[in-house]
């Protein structure tokens, strides 16, 4: 590989773990600092490689180049001259050298501590997210605008005042005490689980970026189960989840950004290893005693997994969709699981269950009671497709609407 | 919108009133249809099923075994919704499919604060 090829590859997984390691190092209120030596270290790989070649070992060169570049900067500055150094040296006598540890032990547990600094509950989920992804996955500001469909100034600053409230309330890199786990590693699993869903129900039209967010969020919670503090059944849940809903990730869209249904969808294009991991995470969910959200989801994803279109798909589906609406009220939910009924029941007590719904702002209400009525009324379905398009907001949907509405005779 | 209690009420003792397996199979699941409906709605607060062991207290500490003593009717189980009005309370609870069986009936009560009772 050409530096010009290998740096922008080691820099979205190698620039996390430096500035993880940094900051638990010099403490969070300095995290500026550790990630401006993390951008020197490969402003100087760029040029040093450019000009003498790669070097044999591009990361521990990386770590070699970070770990000079942050004891210069612990060297110079005052504070830590004055202050943290006293402290230092009277609580332990090892020497500044060994304090920079980049072992894959170290950067493991520095990432899980970041983890939890970044998912403080005191920031909004907007800005955890944000800031999950800068920190931990290494994404440019530019592609978290992308993602957010915003633009660079608006997460500059959404990420700027996230890090001033972790400041102000003196957040420290630790894991949570035990007694605490359980509820802080709620808010983990939900960032988790919306830089998830940022990446899968994007509308964003850059396809990899999408992928990479979905990929990033597994390794994330892959980390968590990795942990014997944090491997909880919840955390294979959403694990699971993630995997049977990442299996069908290429088969979603066509060439040209296009939606295709799942019943349309061509499953020699699903990841069968996605799936079969989910399924081994799904086995380790079933541990607990308490039920989540993400066992039913990943229930419901894995029913999906099976293309067979059998009763007994659907009726377990329906089952799911029925739980998990008691444990949390959306309105997709809603609409999937009435969706489910037509298919687990009767297409007749489905509809009427629909009527129930009263979801009228919501273009995929009159969507699904189109999709309904078809060959039952198909003046009613028709009627209802075209509201679904009145109310469709990209052209994407628009798109797929009108195919429904066109194979009406005119 | 308030929210109100729906208690259902069922024959727990009677020996040929009890569902064998496959008969619960299908109840359960036209229970679950319901209250999911009901969720969909996003009219559902809480509730569950109830176990048939049960202890009742009486005035001057009385206690024996069973919530049923003297009827047939017992709590079966209980959810709480919401609902606009009685009427929208009473027609969710209408669609109790435990009011397929004979005998068997559902109360609907609107929620209020203790201080309210009166």
């Amino acid at each position: 590989m050409q530096s010009s090829e290998i740096l922008p590859h080691l820099f979205r997984n190698e620039y996390t773990k430096i500035v993880s390691v940094l900051s638990k190092h010099i403490g969070f209120e300095r995290l500026e600092i550790a990630e401006e030596i993390a951008s020197e270290t490969f402003l100087t790989a760029t040029e040093a490689w450019g000009i003498k070649g790669n070097p044999e070992n591009p990361t521990a060169w990386l770590y070699a180049v970070a770990k000079n570049k942050a004891k210069n900067y612990l060297q110079r500055n005052s504070v830590f001259k004055n202050k943290i150094l006293p402290e230092l040296t009277k609580s332990q006598s090892e020497s500044l050298e060994s304090e920079i540890d980049l072992s894959p032990e170290n950067i493991y547990d520095s990432q899980l501590r970041m983890m939890f600094v970044v998912c403080h509950p005191s920031i909004s989920s907007e800005a955890q997210v944000g800031l999950s992804l800068r920190i931990l996955c290494g994404f440019g500001i530019e592609e978290i605008a992308d993602a957010f469909l915003t633009n660079k100034e608006t997460i500059n600053k959404r990420l700027f005042r996230a890090k001033e409230k972790l400041r102000e309330e003196k957040i420290t890199i630790q894991l949570p005490a035990p007694e605490e786990i359980e509820d802080r590693l709620d808010s983990v699993l939900s960032t988790i689980y919306l830089l998830f869903n940022e990446g899968y129900h994007s509308i964003s039209q850059n396809k990899t970026l999408r992928k990479d967010l979905c990929l990033e969020a597994i390794r994330l919670c892959s980390m968590l189960v990795e942990n014997q503090i944090t491997d909880k059944p919840k955390v294979y849940a959403l694990l699971s989840l993630m995997c049977f809903h990442t299996s069908r990730f290429e088969a979603r869209q066509d060439q040209n950004g296009e939606q295709i249904l799942y019943q349309d969808q061509d499953t020699a294009l699903w990841n069968y290893d996605l799936i079969k991991k989910g399924e081994i995470f799904l086995t380790k969910a079933t541990g607990g005693t308490k039920l989540t959200k993400y066992h039913l989801e990943a229930g419901i994803a894995y029913w999906h997994t099976q293309k067979e279109d059998t009763k007994e798909k659907w009726e377990n589906i329906l089952q799911l969709y029925n739980r998990l609406l008691q444990l949390q009220y959306s309105p997709i939910a809603a609409l999937n699981r009435t969706y489910a009924l037509s298919k687990a029941n009767e297409k007749e007590e489905a509809i009427i269950e629909a009527e129930k719904l009263n979801l009228k702002e919501n273009h995929f209400y009159f969507a699904l009671l189109g999709e309904l009525y078809l060959d039952i009324d198909n003046s009613k379905s028709e009627e209802n497709f075209r509201k679904a398009y009145s109310l469709a907001k990209t052209s994407h949907d628009k798109i797929s609407i009108q195919k429904k509405i066109d194979q009406f005779p005119k | 919108m308030d929210e109100y209690l729906i208690l259902m009420r069922l024959d727990l003792i009677t020996k040929d009133a009890q569902p064998s397996p496959e008969q619960m199979q299908v109840y359960m699941k036209m229970y679950q249809d319901w209250v999911g409906g009901i969720a969909a709605q996003n009219k559902f607060v809480g509730g569950t099923g109830l176990s048939t062991e049960g202890k009742v207290i009486k005035s001057g500490q009385i206690i024996t075994d069973g919530p049923f003593a003297e009827t047939k009717e017992s709590i079966a189980g209980f959810i709480t919704i919401k609902a606009e009005n009685f009427e929208e309370a009473t027609n969710i609870a209408k669609e109790c499919p435990i009011l397929n069986g004979p005998g068997n009936s559902v109360e609907v009560r609107k929620v209020v604060g203790v201080d309210k009772t009166r």
